[in-house]
Order: structure tokens, then C-alpha cells, then sequence
């Protein structure tokens, strides 16, 4: 099982071999990066490539690691209780299962991706490792621990907004994708436009580096902005030459999908007045 | 071969644990890189590093150890200045290390010996052996003395005919600029937290439910509460700039966890003490000001105040009128600072100066009296301590 990137995504060589090592020796992968250099998009493509089926779990500011595993319905049970149903009688009727749990008892091996572990509370990284590290948990509702049949293949992205702790980091995989060098760039743009013509890209592509050399940006523009802004261009028939005009004059069309602060639109007006 | 690489990376404090180094092994038994020197670099990259802080210094290591150092530029190391030695020293020499330095003859003596050290180095280097580092035997070790010294020689290696990928040292900027270890603040903050039921009722109230379910005879009636909210109010107000230079990186550690940690949270800035204005931002304090009237009926005295600065100015500049470095001030700090204390009934200062040193200067003494005990040190600990003292 070896993983070489798809035809829609690229993955460098050490993400390759980073997610490699994690699936030989069944680890979880942590995967950090600027936002919008496809941290997401991994776990989907590693599904794709590997033909296995992928689970997502998101996590928000109110996650809690409980909800990975299983929630226990009360009420629906007291509700099913009142109708005098039968299945009241049964407590498996009455246990969601999370993600984890899901992924845990998939008949072959499967994707499940931790997105955003960053979001959640402070403590919730630490809530997860034993569950991480055995793959196992235990379900007190039903007296029996949950095993994984086959280990999945865990990745786990975060954006940097809060510090994990080490003793999570001990037991995953850690990759940082850094943002693409030109010529990564230029093969990122060519799998999602291939019938581009070629000049618009290298136009395009000038003006960008400029925007996200500049200094003192909030928030550098990325990947995925790139390649919304190559659509906006496309959608609005804007073509190499126009973008050079329009530069002339000291403007970049449609540069919202650029940039997208206030402060950080000032500075570049700034610097074009 | 392997374990003295990895126990290089120990002791150059990047923290890798026994598991780590086994996972490794596993994952080349494996064959996972397939004995390519790239690849290699790239899982161990993988499999030891966990934070993107230490890629710059696991670059620079795996460099040093792989391939030895082979060019080191002769200048560099003649014009080593003398105040970047000293600096670096204090900076990087625990307590015990310093009285250690102290027995050994001081610490000129010590930076006599660094710069022997680093022609020595220079010399052995040409007869061909490798660098610092790779045997373990450094003759710093025992001193802690940091990777800075070695990375003298770094500039040299653009010059090499070939670039590895390690040698590119592309990680370099996120050594700096990621987020500072504040894990271990937050979670010394969070103590603070008051929690309050506020907004939508939608959690369910199970002892309400009950009882209203036992009264209504048996029928379930559901009872919902609101959610759990941290609900602290905190005035954060900092002492910048001059002799609070030395600790601007611990202030804004506190900072950078406090602001995730409070939603509540407002913060101005000052200038050793408070008079009659406060700023907003560092950069405009003398076009933007907020009078400190303005801050004081703003915040309803159930913010909790913390107060960050090191107190060490002149006592005039607390007690006298027209006592201010900067202003002429109609009012002295203390009346000001009496002010803080009548509307905030929960006040603490935070002093990153040593405690130890409280003693040796007038105007903590003041401060201190003034928060009525209530000054801890700018510490882990010390920030604990006020959070109690706060709550």
C-alpha cells in the first residue's frame, strides 16, 4: 500500500514519504501548513489513491472527544419509554456512534481524517490517546470494548491555534507542508486548468508571487486562492494580456479573491499609489 | 550509527523520545524510504520531528552529522564580537552553570577559553576531522553552549557545488514566528475561569427533568438549560518599553494565552506607572491615548485587573507630582494607582524581575506594598499564584 499522489493532487516527495511511513508502521499523521496548502485535501486524495472508503470527522470549538467514539440517547429512550416501545429494552438502541467508532468496525481498511484538531477544547487532544494508540476503546453502556478491525489510516490536520500536547505528539507522524516552489505551483495550476493558456499562467503567476512577497500581509495568499483567483480570471475572460494593462495602470482584477482583509487590501493600494 | 545521530538531536534539545527512535528503526526495516539519502532525511524528518519550530535546527544538525561541516569561513570566526559572546552567554547559561562559570574564573576567562576553543576548532577541522558535534565530545557540552556558535559556519555552505535538501534550511523563518509555547500559561489561566449558564437553553437539565417528569405524574417533561460559558472579565495592562525590554518575550507569551483564554478581555498599555493616560496600541502612544478616566468608567468593577510590569523606575515617578520620565503629570502614579485599586477589588501585579530581586529596588517595594502583597513573579508559578490570589 504505497501512496504516490493522484491525478488531481500533487504530493512532494518527503509528503509522500511521510504519509508512507505512517501507513507501514499505522500511525497517525499530523499535518500542519499555511492555510489553503491542501492539508484537507490529503486525506481525501489518500482515499482516492488507495480505493478506501474515508471518514471525516470535523471538530469545532465544542467538540468533545466523547463524540468521536459514541453518544448515548437518553432522551429518546425516556421518549421511546413513555410510547411503551419495545426497543427501549435494548441500550444498543440507543447508542450514536461517532466516528471512530464507525471507522473502528469497518470491514477493510479505511481513511479517517481529524480535521481541525486544533479547534477544540485544550484538553481534547489528550482525551483521544489511548483510543489513538490502541485503537480501542471502551463502551460502558454496553460493557464491551470496541476494537478497530483493521488499524485506519489516521490523519489529523491543525492550523496552529492552539499548542498540542507532547504526549499526543509522541504518537503521530508529524508533516509540514510548506507553501509549493514555483515550478510545484505551476504543476498545482496545470492539473486543476489543463487547457490554460500557458501565458495567462505565467502572468498570473508573476503577479501572485509579487502579492504574497510583499511584506507586512496578514494573511498570505496560498494555493487555493491562486487557484480561485485563476478561475475568476478565466469566468470573467480576463487573458494574459489584459492582466498586463490592467498592471500597467497599477491594478490587480479581482483581487478579493487575494486578498481577503481589509489591512492587508490598504497595503497593497498602498503600494500600487 | 543512527543512535548517536539521535542522541545528538537530544542533546541539542530537540525533544525526541526513545519510542520515536524505535519507530524509526520499524519504519526503515520496512523499507519505507528505499535507501535513499533524500528519503531518509525525509522520514526521519517524518518520525522524529514533532513541531515545525525544530525543523530549522533538525536541518542543521542532520547536515552537521551526515556530512560534517566542510568549508568554515576563517573571518567569521576572528570577528566574533566580544558583547555577542557575553550576551549569548547569559543567555544561554542556567543559574548553576553561572556559579559554575563563577568557580571556574569568571566568565571573561570563559570567553578567553570559547575563542581559544573556536581557532582550535579551526585547526582541527583542517586536518580533516569532523566538526563539532558529531562525537558528542564537545568540549562546551558540559557548559550547554548553544547550537548559535556552530551556525557561524552555515554561511559558508552556499558556496558548495551541490545543495541538499536539509542544506536549504527552508524552514527557517518558522523557527521565530510560530506561536511561543503557551500551552502550560493557558492551562495556569484557565484556572480563573467563572463559568456561567448563558444564551440558548439547549442542554438538557436532568435533576430538573425528573422532578418535574415525578410531578407531572410520570409524563416526561423535558427541562433545558444554557450552555456553560466562560464568563471572566479581565483588564490586561502592560509596562512597555524601556527597561521592559528584557521581557517583552515572556509578556507576550502571557499575552498570546491570555487573549485565547478570555473572552472577556480588554488591555491598554503604559509606561512604568499609570497616569492619566493609557494606549491602545504600542506604535501610536503619542497620537492615540485613552484617558485613564475613560478606562476606569468603561470597565464595571467585576473585571478582574492584572497589572504587568517590573516596577523598577524612580520612587518620584510614583509618589511626586511632575514625576513622570515622559509628561508633565498633574497627578502622582499613586493616586492613579489608588484609583485602579477602589474601582478593582481584584487587582495583582506580575513582575518578570527575579523575586529574589524585589528587595534591591525602591519603587517594587512601593508597588508591592500597594497591591498589598499581592505582586507575583512573572513565572509559571507566579502566575498561578496571582490566578488564586484573583479568584
Amino acid at each position: 500500500m504505497k501512496f504516490n499522489g493522484t491525478t488531481d493532487y500533487i504530493a512532494a516527495n518527503d509528503l509522500q514519504i511521510a504519509v508512507n511511513a505512517a501507513i507501514a508502521l499505522e500511525k497517525p499523521l499530523l499535518i500542519k501548513g499555511e492555510p489553503g496548502t491542501g492539508k484537507t485535501m490529503l486525506a481525501h486524495e489518500i482515499a482516492k489513491a488507495l480505493e478506501l472508503e474515508l471518514y471525516t470527522w470535523h471538530i469545532k470549538s465544542t467538540t468533545k472527544a466523547q463524540q468521536g467514539l459514541y453518544e448515548y440517547d437518553a432522551v429518546s429512550r425516556l421518549r421511546d419509554a413513555q410510547l411503551s416501545d419495545n426497543k427501549v429494552h435494548d441500550i444498543a438502541n440507543y447508542i450514536v456512534k461517532g466516528k471512530l467508532w464507525e471507522a473502528f468496525e469497518a470491514d477493510k481498511k479505511v481513511v479517517l481524517l481529524i480535521d481541525e484538531i486544533d479547534k477544540a477544547d485544550i484538553e481534547f487532544p489528550n482525551d483521544l490517546l489511548l483510543e489513538l494508540d490502541k485503537m480501542e476503546f471502551y463502551c460502558y453502556e454496553l460493557q464491551r470494548s470496541i476494537q478497530a478491525k483493521n488499524r485506519p489510516i489516521v490523519i489529523i490536520t491543525s492550523n496552529n491555534e492552539k499548542e498540542l500536547p507532547d504526549a499526543f505528539l509522541r504518537r503521530c507522524f508529524f508533516h509540514y507542508i510548506s507553501f509549493p516552489d514555483r515550478n510545484t505551483l505551476e504543476k498545482i495550476v496545470e492539473i486543476h486548468y489543463p487547457d490554460l493558456e500557458n501565458e495567462l499562467i505565467q502572468e498570473a503567476m508573476i503577479q501572485f508571487e509579487q502579492l504574497r512577497n510583499r511584506q507586512g500581509l496578514k494573511k498570505k495568499p496560498s494555493t487555493s486562492e491562486l487557484l480561485d483567483w485563476i478561475k475568476l480570471l478565466m469566468v470573467n475572460g480576463i487573458n494574459a494580456e489584459g492582466l498586463r494593462q490592467e498592471a500597467q495602470q497599477n491594478k490587480v482584477p479581482l483581487i478579493g479573491a487575494i486578498i481577503k482583509n481589509e489591512q492587508d487590501l490598504a497595503l497593497i493600494e498602498q503600494k500600487y499609489r | 550509527m543512527l543512535l548517536d545521530f539521535f542522541l545528538l538531536l537530544k542533546k541539542r534539545g530537540i525533544p525526541v523520545s526513545i519510542t520515536e527512535y524505535l519507530h524509526l528503526l520499524e519504519a526503515l526495516k520496512k523499507d519505507v524510504a528505499s535507501k535513499n539519502i533524500d528519503n531518509f532525511y525525509y522520514l526521519c524528518q517524518a518520525i522524529l520531528i514533532k513541531k515545525e519550530r525544530y525543523l530549522d535546527d533538525f536541518d542543521h544538525l542532520f547536515g552537521l552529522y551526515f556530512k560534517g561541516i566542510e568549508t568554515i569561513s576563517d573571518e567569521t570566526i576572528y570577528q566574533i564580537p566580544e558583547a555577542w559572546l557575553r550576551k549569548n552567554a547569559e543567555r544561554f547559561f542556567s543559574k548553576e552553570e553561572m556559579a559554575k562559570i563563577q568557580s571556574m574564573g569568571g566568565l571573561q576567562a570563559l570567553l578567553e577559553r570559547i575563542k581559544e576553543l573556536f581557532k582550535e576548532q579551526k585547526g582541527r577541522h583542517q586536518g580533516g576531522n569532523k566538526w563539532i558535534g558529531t562525537n558528542g565530545s564537545s568540549p562546551y557540552g558540559a557548559y550547554g553552549y548553544n547550537p548559535e556558535g556552530i551556525r557561524i559556519g552555515q554561511h559558508e555552505s552556499r558556496h558548495r557545488r551541490a545543495v541538499k535538501v536539509w542544506d536549504k534550511r527552508q524552514f527557517k523563518d518558522l523557527k521565530d514566528d510560530v506561536e511561543l509555547e503557551t500551552r502550560n500559561i493557558k492551562l495556569a489561566l484557565k484556572r480563573l475561569r467563572r463559568i456561567t449558564r448563558e444564551g440558548q437553553a439547549e442542554e438538557l437539565d436532568i435533576a430538573q427533568t425528573i422532578r418535574k417528569t415525578s410531578e407531572n405524574g410520570g409524563y416526561l417533561q423535558l427541562e433545558m438549560l444554557a450552555q456553560k460559558k466562560n464568563n471572566v472579565k479581565v483588564l490586561l495592562l502592560f509596562d512597555v518599553g524601556g527597561s521592559m525590554d528584557d521581557h517583552i518575550e515572556r509578556c507576550s507569551q502571557l499575552f498570546s494565552a491570555a487573549k485565547y483564554e478570555f473572552r472577556h478581555l480588554a488591555f491598554y498599555y503604559f509606561h512604568n506607572c499609570v497616569y492619566e493616560h493609557l494606549w491602545k496600541q504600542n506604535k501610536r502612544r503619542w497620537d492615540e491615548t485613552v484617558a485613564s478616566y475613560e478606562v476606569l468608567n468603561k470597565y464595571n468593577s467585576d473585571y478582574k485587573v492584572i497589572f504587568v510590569g517590573d516596577a523598577s523606575m524612580s520612587p518620584y515617578e510614583i509618589m511626586m507630582q511632575h514625576g513622570a520620565v515622559e509628561h508633565y503629570n498633574e497627578e502622582a502614579g499613586i493616586v492613579w494607582l489608588e484609583r485602579f485599586k477602589k474601582q478593582f477589588s481584584n487587582l495583582v501585579w506580575l513582575n518578570p524581575v527575579p523575586k529574589d530581586e524585589w528587595a534591591f529596588t525602591h519603587s517594587i517595594q512601593i508597588i508591592q506594598k500597594f497591591t498589598e502583597n499581592k505582586m507575583f513573579p512573572l513565572t509559571l508559578r507566579g502566575i498561578e499564584e496571582a490566578i488564586l490570589a484573583l479568584k
